[in-house]
């Protein structure tokens, strides 16, 4: 399953730290972002459950960059 | 700009005049230290939390944290050695200056391709009891009745039921002039209605819409990254802590080698040195300006009606050397034309081709169509009589008191018909009047009149090879292949012949070169698949093609082909100057600050001077109409 978030970012080597933070998060395939398009695509792993997966994600990406935001 | 920028750039011009007042003061040290700490404050009091945060989530390679132990640093060598605080203040000053103006400019730039992309229509007008209705174009199931206004945008695909109008495509095929549409005709969503009121039965559902599609093919488009791409953010995560182990090495290893020499070690002096590293040591330049440029580029081939499904299309478009060409209906246009009259001694050309008019008047094949069009008078249809179709081989008809006949070779040999001509293997029509054989109309389809251009500029613009793959017989291909100046012909090809032949060209091609196919995509999905770049044509209506296609021409202007190339290598000529710039400023900017001739009011330069001239350079991709 793919999906995409909006998110929010100021600068663009902080949605690349938002990138690995998200790919790095258990139940996630593959995550990319976009910094121009401010957008987070994330590939779930199979049966991974999207609500608690992008919970840990927002979290995971809050520690690698404080000033950040995703809408899910 | 935003409230947040209001905000930031009131904190520094507050900083800035204290900082301008302070450098008049001359007191005591500590008191002067004490003093220049609140425009510091002023100005870069969320860097420091932003940094401690870092370093409590243990993330300290963030650019907060490098700027605040550079300036910490300052305040250290001023209260040291030079009791010059000023520089500390400046140097957060510049760089929060330098952040505002990127994060404006960011801003700006996404708006500005963003409107490229802004063809969602918010909502569709339904009548019930003849009042107009807003709602949400969501709800709205197959087979709907909608009405769309003169200069609103056609919500769902549909067809007109009734009212006549022009429609502006510009945005989805970047053609200027508008469309004529009436009772009958298809309508794609995305066009905006230019002068009359429209009743549209929808054929589809919003989500499978065209604009639904088109839009979430540029919303996905970012996540192809391209190999520039992924090399800076490779680089940019080796670079940032490359750099601080670099001002490390730079403040502790000099000094204590002059130490042990028995030289004046010069610790303030080497620490400033090493400090001027951490603020060059953000990768932001690079990180922002290649994403930005292919962005930039992709906004600006849908500003002309090319869609690209992400930034490595373009990259593999901008390395092709090899372009193969399905033939009918994107070399030609799909519809036929007489090629050659040959009628036999005693009959002229345009009596033959009256005749084949006549017999083929009631048919509505393409074939006979083309003979239709090409009749040199009007026919009156009330003296054809006894019209009989011969299974597929032809058609027979009485006409002014005659027997005429006109079909294929075969059906000419079972009538016992002798046929006097050479053999042809393309499409052809015989006629014979009362058994008596009068002459052949062969026929082709007509090549797109740009064709031969557009091959030619392609050929300029580095394609050193051109292929026609097609499914129809010699002949038909060559002729195309001749009028159009293509190199090499592959005919009669089953779809998956044309795979393997798009195989046989990849293995053929240079290494980092690039195969293209350009194909309307009706049947060529899995050919589209296989090429490195497959270029869907004319396909705004072919699910198929959008799906398999890398890049999709909205309509069918072969001339496009040649311009995406030439974009596509635009764009990445603009992508490598920003990476050789934006390193290369960088790298000497390091080299000047180990030796002390660069301090950090340049550093701060080199950081966000740099990025803001990467993003200005990034922006000309957008500028596509001229390339």
């Amino acid at each position: 399953m793919k999906k995409s978030y909006k998110i929010e970012v100021d600068c663009p080597n902080c949605a690349n730290k938002m990138e690995r933070a998200a790919a790095a998060t258990e139940g996630v395939k593959s995550a990319a972002v976009s910094f121009m398009t401010l957008r987070m695509t994330v590939e779930f792993e199979n049966g991974a459950d999207e609500k608690a997966v992008m919970a840990q994600v927002l979290k995971n990406c809050k520690k690698a960059e404080s000033d950040c935001e995703i809408f899910f | 700009m935003t409230k947040k920028h209001k905000k930031t750039l009131c904190r520094i011009l507050a900083a800035a005049v204290m900082l301008a007042v302070l450098s008049l003061v001359d007191t005591h040290r500590w008191l002067l230290f004490a003093l220049h700490l609140i425009p510091y404050l002023t100005v870069g009091g969320d860097i420091l939390l932003k940094a401690a945060k870092g370093v409590k989530n243990r993330q300290p390679t963030d650019e907060c944290f490098l700027m605040a132990v550079a300036t910490i640093g300052a305040f250290a060598v001023g209260l040291i050695r030079t009791g010059d605080f000023g520089e500390a203040v400046f140097v957060m000053l510049f760089y929060q200056t330098g952040e505002l103006f990127q994060s404006i400019a960011v801003r700006k730039s996404r708006r500005s391709i963003g409107a490229l992309l802004d063809i969602r229509p918010d909502y569709a007008n339904i009548e019930r009891d003849g009042v107009l209705e807003r709602v949400d174009p969501y709800e709205l199931a197959v087979g709907s009745e909608i009405v769309v206004q003169p200069g609103e945008r056609i919500p769902i695909d549909g067809t007109v039921i009734s009212g006549e109008s022009a429609l502006d495509t510009s945005a989805l095929t970047g053609e200027s002039i508008p469309r004529e549409v009436q009772a009958g005709d298809t309508v794609i969503s995305g066009c905006i209605n230019l002068s009359g009121l429209l009743h549209v039965r929808t054929a589809k559902e919003f989500g499978d819409s065209t604009v639904s599609r088109i839009l979430e093919l540029a919303e996905n488009a970012a996540s192809l990254k391209s190999n520039p791409e992924r090399f800076v953010a490779r680089f940019a995560r080796v670079y940032t802590p490359a750099v601080c182990i670099a001002a490390l090495a730079l403040a502790v290893l000099p000094p204590a080698v002059r130490h042990f020499c028995g030289l004046e070690s010069m610790w303030a002096e080497w620490l400033y040195r090493a400090l001027t590293f951490l603020v060059i040591s953000c990768p932001c330049a690079l990180v922002l300006g290649i994403p930005l440029t292919f962005f930039a580029g992709i906004g600006g081939c849908s500003r002309v009606g090319i869609l690209v499904k992400g930034s490595s299309c373009i990259e593999s478009l901008s390395r092709a050397c090899c372009m193969a060409f399905d033939k009918t209906g994107t070399l030609t246009r799909g519809v036929f034309g007489v090629r050659e009259v040959l009628p036999v001694q005693g009959v002229s050309a345009r009596e033959l081709l009256q005749t084949a008019a006549v017999c083929e008047s009631s048919s509505s094949h393409p074939i006979a169509k083309a003979l239709q069009k090409s009749a040199p008078a009007p026919i009156d249809r009330t003296e054809i009589s006894e019209v009989t179709e011969k299974g597929g081989m032809g058609v027979s008809v009485l006409y002014r008191g005659k027997k005429y006949t006109a079909g294929s070779l075969r059906l000419m040999e079972s009538m016992g018909v002798t046929v006097s001509a050479p053999p042809y293997s393309g499409a052809a029509v015989y006629i014979a009047a009362d058994g008596e054989y009068m002459g052949r109309i062969t026929l082709c389809d007509t090549l797109k009149p740009n064709a031969a251009d557009a091959v030619a500029q392609l050929k300029r613009a580095g394609i050193s090879k051109t292929v026609i793959l097609t499914g129809d017989t010699e002949q038909a291909a060559r002729s195309a292949a001749d009028g159009a100046g293509i190199d090499e012909v592959c005919h009669s090809l089953l779809p998956e012949d044309k795979v393997e032949h798009i195989l046989r060209l990849k293995r053929c091609a240079p290494k980092n070169r690039t195969v293209v196919f350009a194909g309307d995509g009706i049947n060529d999905a899995p050919v589209l698949a296989a090429a490195d770049v497959g270029l869907a044509m004319g396909a705004l209506g072919s699910d198929a093609a959008v799906e398999s296609a890398d890049i999709v021409i909205m309509d069918d202007d072969l001339g496009k082909t040649a311009k995406a190339l030439r974009i596509s290598k635009k764009v990445m000529n603009i992508v490598r100057q920003n990476i050789v710039f934006a390193i290369g400023i960088k790298l000497g900017c390091l080299l000047l600050g180990a030796v002390g001739l660069a301090g950090m009011p340049l550093a701060v330069f080199a950081d966000v001077g740099v990025m803001v001239l990467a993003v200005l350079n990034a922006l000309r991709a957008l500028n596509t109409k001229n390339v």
